[in-house]
């Protein structure tokens, strides 16, 4: 079946606003990068490898527990804005997608309906496992990621190495082929201008930087993805576990940041708080990029407690339903960049407008609107 | 003179220069290795020697000597070397035996490391070795969940070496 209403959420859970520091930590995500022994991949993948991989696969899919109740999707099947709607989830990527407009035949996505757990096929490598979960949960997520890795290792001859590991189409993730990242919300950092210093940290002990979209993409709304940078030659559980050392460093970091704000500059803070939520409740037209920085000074009120009533939720849902391909699904059309704008503005509205309008806790009583008394003064 | 003829025996293999200062005169001769032993002197040591030069061989120019020629091809997928210089993208499993000499360099710069020491894969019909070294990962990460108090997936990795051990 072509669709995955199946899946629990629709592969949102990620969204859901749970696990540790969940304010500043998005959502976790672990992936393992795995090969099967006898056939050409990445670049070198010609159709008929492509086929026999997803062949493989699929016949190691009754057998694995993860995956038994779970939804292939294999790509030239999806129609296209559903396969958008699928990249702007994170439940597939860019390379998986490929670069023509249709994708090439053997590439799909199984979506576990058990666990927050999918696989993607014949994107880079033959296969990659990845677990993607809200909050910090990086232990969590490697589980999961471990549980499958097993169950298909069982069915499956992966192309392993004595010396070098789990085989990757590309040398940097050779090893464990475990990539580990962490997407993190450091406003704090950012208007105190000590992010480049942690940034320049992050890669002194191995670990490194990437935007909203991974590789390539650009930094925007002050989220940030941290991973793992090297897969070979540590214990998946040292590199699982200096992640999350590190992560949780920077978080405190991040909320020392936001004290020095507070003390520092309270009046400037809560007046650009204040001025992204106005935009945001208010505006006629909001372009994906002017919406995640008006999100990110709304989010950090919320962390802050200076805008009572918003939940995280609510805020990690506008970054996914606000993205061209949902936009256009909830209009059932395709919509030019400017409607766009206006469609994301309107959805930005509905949200915010149901959630209630929230009152400004420093708002005094004499700035309140007087009312006529009962006295009819 | 070229440099390379020997001041002494005019041989055409001078290897050393030679630079001698006497009563504030300089003079340089270019001796053959023969004459330069003769004369007492020792060959430059060899680069290894130095421990600065072994850090940069590891760390430093990409291009080294053990670099393959570019048009070098995988016999199993035909990637040649130009091309995974180019993508910096591998084809298959038989690439990382093609281009093992470089690709441990290149592994060792990016990873500080050419040795997994992750999870050890069983194959479907794993050698007495092979399964000595999955056994090996599995109570390593047995010790690993206890020390962090996760009974739940020790008792998994515990059931798991059972079913693996002799009985």
């Amino acid at each position: 079946m072509n669709d995955f209403t199946t899946i629990p959420d629709y592969g949102l859970s990620w969204l859901e606003a749970s696990g540790d520091h969940a304010d500043i930590v998005l959502s976790t995500r672990v992936r393992l990068a795995r090969n099967l022994q006898g056939h050409a991949f990445g670049p070198r993948a010609r159709v008929n490898d492509r086929e026999a991989v997803l062949e493989l696969f699929k016949s190691s899919v009754e057998r694995a527990e993860t995956l038994a109740s779970g939804t292939l999707l294999e790509m030239p099947d999806v129609a296209t804005r559903t396969r958008r709607i699928l990249l702007e989830r994170r439940l597939v990527t860019k390379d998986l997608l490929g670069e023509e407009e249709d994708p090439p035949r053997g590439t799909a996505v199984h979506l576990s309906s058990r666990d927050p757990i999918s696989v993607m096929v014949n994107e880079e490598d033959h296969l990659r496992v990845q677990s993607l979960l809200s909050g910090l949960r990086i232990r969590e997520a490697w589980r999961l990621v471990d549980r499958l890795d097993e169950e298909l290792g069982r069915e499956l001859p992966f192309a392993y190495h004595q010396e070098f590991g789990f085989l990757t189409s590309c040398p940097t993730n050779v090893g464990s082929g475990l990539r580990a990242s962490v997407f993190m919300h450091l406003p704090g950092l950012v208007l105190t201008k000590e992010i480049g210093k942690v940034l320049q940290g992050l890669g002194q002990v191995g670990l490194t930087f990437r935007g909203l979209y991974g590789e390539g993409s650009e930094v925007v709304g002050n989220f940030f993805q941290v991973s793992n940078q090297t897969t070979l030659g540590k214990t998946e559980e040292d590199l699982v576990d200096h992640l999350d050392k590190v992560v949780r460093q920077v978080i405190q970091y991040e909320m020392q940041a936001r004290q020095v704000l507070l003390r520092d500059a309270r009046g400037v803070t809560e007046d650009k708080i204040w001025r992204a939520y106005g935009l945001l409740r208010y505006a006629r037209s909001l372009s994906f990029e002017e919406l995640m920085n008006l999100l990110s000074g709304v989010r950090l009120g919320l962390s802050l407690k200076l805008l009572p009533g918003l939940r995280v939720y609510t805020l990690n849902k506008m970054m996914i339903f606000t993205q061209p391909a949902h936009l256009e699904q909830s209009a059932g059309r395709e919509l030019p960049e400017a409607e766009g704008d206006t469609h994301r503005a309107a959805y930005v509205r509905r949200v915010l407008a149901s959630e209630g309008d929230i009152a400004s806790d420093s708002t005094s009583a004499d700035e309140r609107p007087v009312k006529d008394g009962p006295d009819g003064r | 003179m070229p440099d390379n003829i020997c001041d002494t025996c005019g041989s055409s293999d001078a290897v050393v220069n030679f630079t001698q200062i006497v009563q504030d005169e300089m003079s340089t001769f270019h001796l053959c290795e023969a004459c330069a032993a003769e004369k007492g002197l020792e060959p430059a040591p060899e680069p290894s020697n130095f421990p600065l030069t072994d850090f940069l061989a590891q760390m430093g120019d990409e291009r080294g000597q053990d670099e393959p020629a570019t048009d070098n091809q995988c016999s199993f997928c035909g990637l040649t070397f130009g091309q995974f210089r180019e993508t910096g993208r591998l084809g298959c499993p038989h690439c990382y035996q093609t281009f093992e000499v470089h690709l441990k360099q290149l592994l060792r710069r990016i990873h500080g490391s050419v040795q997994h020491v992750g999870k050890v894969y069983l194959p479907p019909d794993p050698t007495a070795s092979e399964m000595e070294k999955r056994l090996d990962g599995l109570r390593r990460k047995l010790r690993r969940a206890i020390e962090a108090e996760d009974f739940e997936r020790a008792a998994e990795v515990r059931d798991e070496i059972r079913s693996l051990e002799p009985a």
